[in-house]
């Protein structure tokens, strides 16, 4: 880093701002920290988090039919906490809009990551569904008590 | 938004950094993106194991204790817990972080101290959790399969050890994530105490340690959603 030979003739004059001020090529032109705006975030993140938990406790478990919904739902949700993560934490909103894009840019192929893969999983479903008889038949293969009409086990949940 | 910057500034001329940020803060974005790849990989693999499967057991029945709780049905509670440790111990980070920015030890001390236990409750909460399940019968390579079990497939028929492979390895391997910022979060409590950041004349270190931590918090954001609701 420059800041070795560069010291003496610009170190004076960069010190206007406050707090980090150790190197002459970062100007920190921001913020006395803003504790609200990281309360604010945490009450997001619990929020989200509960609106979370008592879907998946309380409503999803009564709409089987519904599920896919429910997992965009989630999906939506946990981005939404990601992001407020990423920017107000991680403080990555506050950067310069180059650097964001470093970050940003490449993080899009999780796009084409997730689409892929998820895709590839599900067409590997259907292909031995369709082909490998075992696989088709453990579909239907209920788990029942071994001899017959045993008590369940203590401990288990039904 | 994104900081304000004087139209003539000249950022790639020299003599400054481009991205007004330090250098080290930078780079440890970078590895921050590498390990979102590793983790983003970790789980899509996840997905698409759980994609080509015709069932999957159902996390509000395997997930459903609580310590000294008994055999209670508490679906989800003890993770919720375990998702407040985190995201509270994230906040606690932050408010070290701006302590840091005015250069007040005491109180960078003080927010270290309350992030590191944080990690440490989250820890042993994941070990309970990993010993509970393990005693349930459920580890690497092992999955319950006997009638009435909590891990039977959604649609009651036989789970295979996919879901523990992909539980256990995870949740293991981000575990380890919040092991190593707890070791993390100590040398920089033990440097800020003994006044080597006030020496230097800057708390950058504790930023970068931030960083790290809040992507911890990140990641179990995820894991919580692929492995607790879906």
């Amino acid at each position: 880093m420059a800041h070795t030979d560069s010291h003496t003739h610009t170190e004076h004059a960069s010190q206007p701002y406050h707090g980090n001020t150790h190197s002459p090529e970062v100007t920190h032109h921001e913020h006395s920290f803003d504790s609200r705006a990281i309360w604010r975030t945490f009450w997001i993140l619990l929020g989200i988090t509960c609106v979370e938990l008592i879907v998946g406790m309380f409503i999803a478990p009564n709409f089987h039919s519904l599920k896919l919904m429910f997992n965009i739902l989630y999906m939506i949700l946990t981005g939404a906490k990601a992001f407020y993560i990423i920017a107000e934490f991680m403080h990555l909103k506050h950067e310069i809009k180059n650097m964001i894009m470093t970050i940003a840019v490449p993080a899009l192929l999780f796009i084409w990551f997730l689409t892929a893969f998820l895709w590839d999983g599900n067409s590997f479903k259907n292909l031995r569904n369709r082909f490998d008889r075992n696989h088709d038949a453990k579909r239907t293969e209920k788990v029942t008590p071994a001899h017959g009409g045993e008590a369940q086990k203590p401990g288990a949940i039904h | 938004m994104a900081q304000a910057i004087p139209a003539n500034q000249k950022w790639w001329s020299g003599g400054r950094s481009p991205f007004n940020v330090e250098y080290g803060k930078l780079m440890m974005w970078y590895f921050l993106m590498s390990d979102a790849f590793t983790f983003g990989a970790f789980l899509i693999s996840y997905g698409t194991a759980r994609f080509s499967t015709n069932s999957w057991p159902d996390p509000n029945h395997v997930f459903s204790s609580f310590p000294f709780a008994g055999h209670a049905h508490l679906p989800l509670v003890f993770v919720s817990l375990m998702t407040f440790i985190l995201i509270m111990s994230s906040v606690t980070m932050v408010l070290a972080v701006g302590a840091g920015h005015s250069n007040d030890r005491k109180s960078v001390v003080k927010w270290m101290i309350w992030t590191i236990i944080g990690g440490i409750a989250f820890l042993s909460c994941q070990a309970w959790e990993w010993n509970h399940l393990y005693h349930q019968g459920a580890w690497w390579g092992q999955i319950p399969t006997e009638a009435g079990s909590a891990f039977l497939n959604a649609d009651g028929t036989k789970p295979n050890t996919n879901f523990s492979n992909f539980f256990f390895t995870i949740t293991g391997f981000h575990g380890f994530h919040v092991f190593s910022g707890v070791i993390i979060n100590i040398i920089m409590l033990i440097m800020a105490y003994t006044g080597v950041f006030d020496r230097r004349g800057h708390y950058l270190m504790i930023e970068k340690a931030g960083l790290y931590w809040h992507f911890v918090d990140l990641v179990w954001v995820f894991v919580f959603t692929c492995f607790y609701l879906f």
